[in-house]
């Protein structure tokens, strides 16, 4: 069966129409389907969205070796990225087993398996709305607090006396990011008819200063020794002379 | 075959023993597509150890990764590394499958499978002529075109739209939408081309045709026997397998499409098909001097 030149360019031409036809719908669906969903909330040790979703095989095994059914896999219609797994830290949120069986199931490193402090977990970060907050309505209620597992740690009170008795005080939940995995106990324990205190994924949440901000009180070598390489070497110097007198030496501050 | 025979083969036909003797590889398939999937249900959802995930990748015993190579092959070509349960369970079904036939997995295990052969089934029944046809090497199209896309989007392409994998998680996890993509490929099988996801489309069936090749496990024929019914060919899924002039220069079965279905033998009147073991050394000789003729 011998292919004559015509024949062959025209069976190439065929199988590139072919294959530019079925790549492009294929390509739709796929980005379609493998759209990045950035307000779900991933298991622990979950790498950041692009790789997870690259990495996740969609096995269900985290699914499966979840003891307490926190891990749900996204189902195709009602959840972006099917087949991969996330939670509704509203409805069951994560127990953070200290042996992580989830990260352990996972068999193509889409959960991190390097992640074995469960505390150090980044599957979101809880924010409060303020105003619906029982705590800052001026109530009692402190049960995030309470039912945090780094209670004192990712979540503590502060008191704010309150104004309008005159005698009572706020306390007020504060969140510490670097310190809150995002397990969700908070907002599933929140009293409130819609949780006034919610897991978000970190990069939803979180800003970031910028690199060239310094601040003073904070890193106070790095500022003389980045701007004033000079200032740095007289900094011992400083008395209370000197203070004093700052206004008679005004030459030194215009320099 | 005299005519006094004819008859009396028809009338042990009618016996329910003969019925499941007639049918036992198919009972035996559909046995094994069955079990595979309640194993991986039961583990699920009664948290038994013995199969847990599923067709991508699933833990045996809790002690022996298994994965689909196919899909970690769309991983490392979407850019990503390979952990090692993937690596080493892709290994392990990449070895099982070069033994017994890369398409075994779709006729043994593959639950779209029991989908699409009751859509042929069905075909034969209602007398459904052929509407479209299709080149069977399109699924080798689309194997290429699964690792092209994956290289370029980042993602394991076919992975995100396997109906496999919507079929299997629909039956185990449940309640998505995942159930048209099955019946949307029951209807196009059925009704527009004879098999038409399996035999023409499906990438990973091409995956597994190519990795079928060398396999240990085939259908042996002999050619004394034949009396050129065609029966075989009727009921075959990929029939271009059982072209009578390389199965007489051959011996045997060793196009890589062949699926071990097995249906050949036990539908053949003159049981000039039977499958067996043989070496898979001979098999590559066989391929080579093919390509040399």
């Amino acid at each position: 069966m011998s292919v004559t030149r015509r024949q062959f360019f025209i069976r190439t031409a065929q199988t590139a129409a072919a294959g530019a036809v079925a790549g492009t719908i294929w390509y739709q669906l796929l980005s379609s389907s493998a759209q990045a969903a950035p307000s779900m909330l991933r298991p622990p040790g979950a790498l950041d969205n692009q790789d997870f979703l690259a990495r996740c095989i969609k096995c269900g095994n985290c699914v499966n070796d979840c003891p307490f059914d926190t891990l749900k896999l996204a189902r195709m219609g009602k959840e972006n990225t099917q087949g991969t797994p996330f939670f509704n830290a509203r409805k069951i949120p994560c127990h953070m087993c200290e042996d992580i069986p989830c990260v352990k199931a996972c068999p193509t490193g889409a959960l991190d398996p390097e992640l074995t402090d469960i505390k150090q977990a980044e599957m979101g970060v809880a924010v409060i709305d303020e105003e619906t907050c029982l705590a800052f309505l001026g109530l009692r209620c402190e049960i995030c607090y309470r039912v945090c597992p780094k209670i004192d740690k990712a979540i503590d009170l502060q008191y704010r006396s309150q104004e309008r008795t005159g005698k009572h005080a706020f306390f007020e939940p504060v969140i510490h990011s670097e310190e809150c995995t995002g397990c969700g106990m908070c907002e599933h324990a929140c009293p409130t008819d819609e949780a006034a205190i919610r897991i978000l994924p970190k990069e939803l949440v979180k800003g970031m200063v910028g690199k060239h901000y310094r601040l003073g009180w904070k890193d106070k070598g790095r500022i003389t020794r980045d701007f004033k390489p000079e200032a740095s070497a007289s900094k011992a110097s400083t008395s209370s002379a000197k203070a004093l007198n700052t206004l008679n030496n005004t030459g030194k501050l215009y320099d | 075959m005299t005519d006094s025979s004819h008859t009396a083969s028809i009338k042990e036909r009618t016996s329910v023993f003969q019925i499941v003797s007639n049918n036992r590889y198919l009972i035996a398939r559909r046995f094994v597509q069955v079990g595979t999937l309640l194993l991986f249900a039961a583990g699920a959802w009664w948290d038994w150890s013995i199969l847990k995930g599923n067709l991508s990748a699933s833990r045996l015993f809790e002690r022996i990764f298994l994965a689909d190579p196919f899909a970690t092959l769309q991983i490392y070509a979407a850019g990503q590394s390979l952990a090692k349960p993937i690596l080493l369970g892709a290994a392990t079904v990449l070895l099982f499958y070069l033994i017994v036939g890369g398409r075994v997995f779709c006729s043994w295990v593959c639950p779209v499978n029991m989908v699409t052969d009751l859509a042929a089934w069905l075909r034969n029944k209602l007398n459904i002529k052929t509407a479209y046809q299709l080149n069977r090497n399109l699924r080798y199209l689309n194997l290429g075109l699964a690792l092209v896309l994956s290289a370029i989007s980042g993602y394991a392409a076919f992975e995100w739209v396997s109906p496999i994998n919507m079929m299997h998680r629909e039956l185990i996890f449940g309640l998505g939408m995942g159930w048209t993509a099955v019946l949307g490929l029951f209807f196009f099988d059925l009704l527009l081309v004879r098999h038409g996801w399996c035999g023409h489309l499906c990438p990973l069936g091409a995956f597994y045709s190519l990795l079928g090749r060398l396999r240990v496990w085939k259908i042996q024929f002999q050619a004394d026997r034949c009396d050129k019914c065609g029966v075989c060919h009727k009921i075959c899924p990929e029939p271009h397998v059982l072209k009578l002039t390389d199965l007489n220069q051959n011996g045997r079965v060793i196009a890589g499409d062949c699926t071990n279905c097995l249906r050949c033998t036990s539908v053949c009147p003159q049981k000039a098909l039977h499958s067996s073991l043989s070496s898979p050394l001979e098999s590559f000789k066989l391929i080579n001097q093919k390509e040399v003729v």
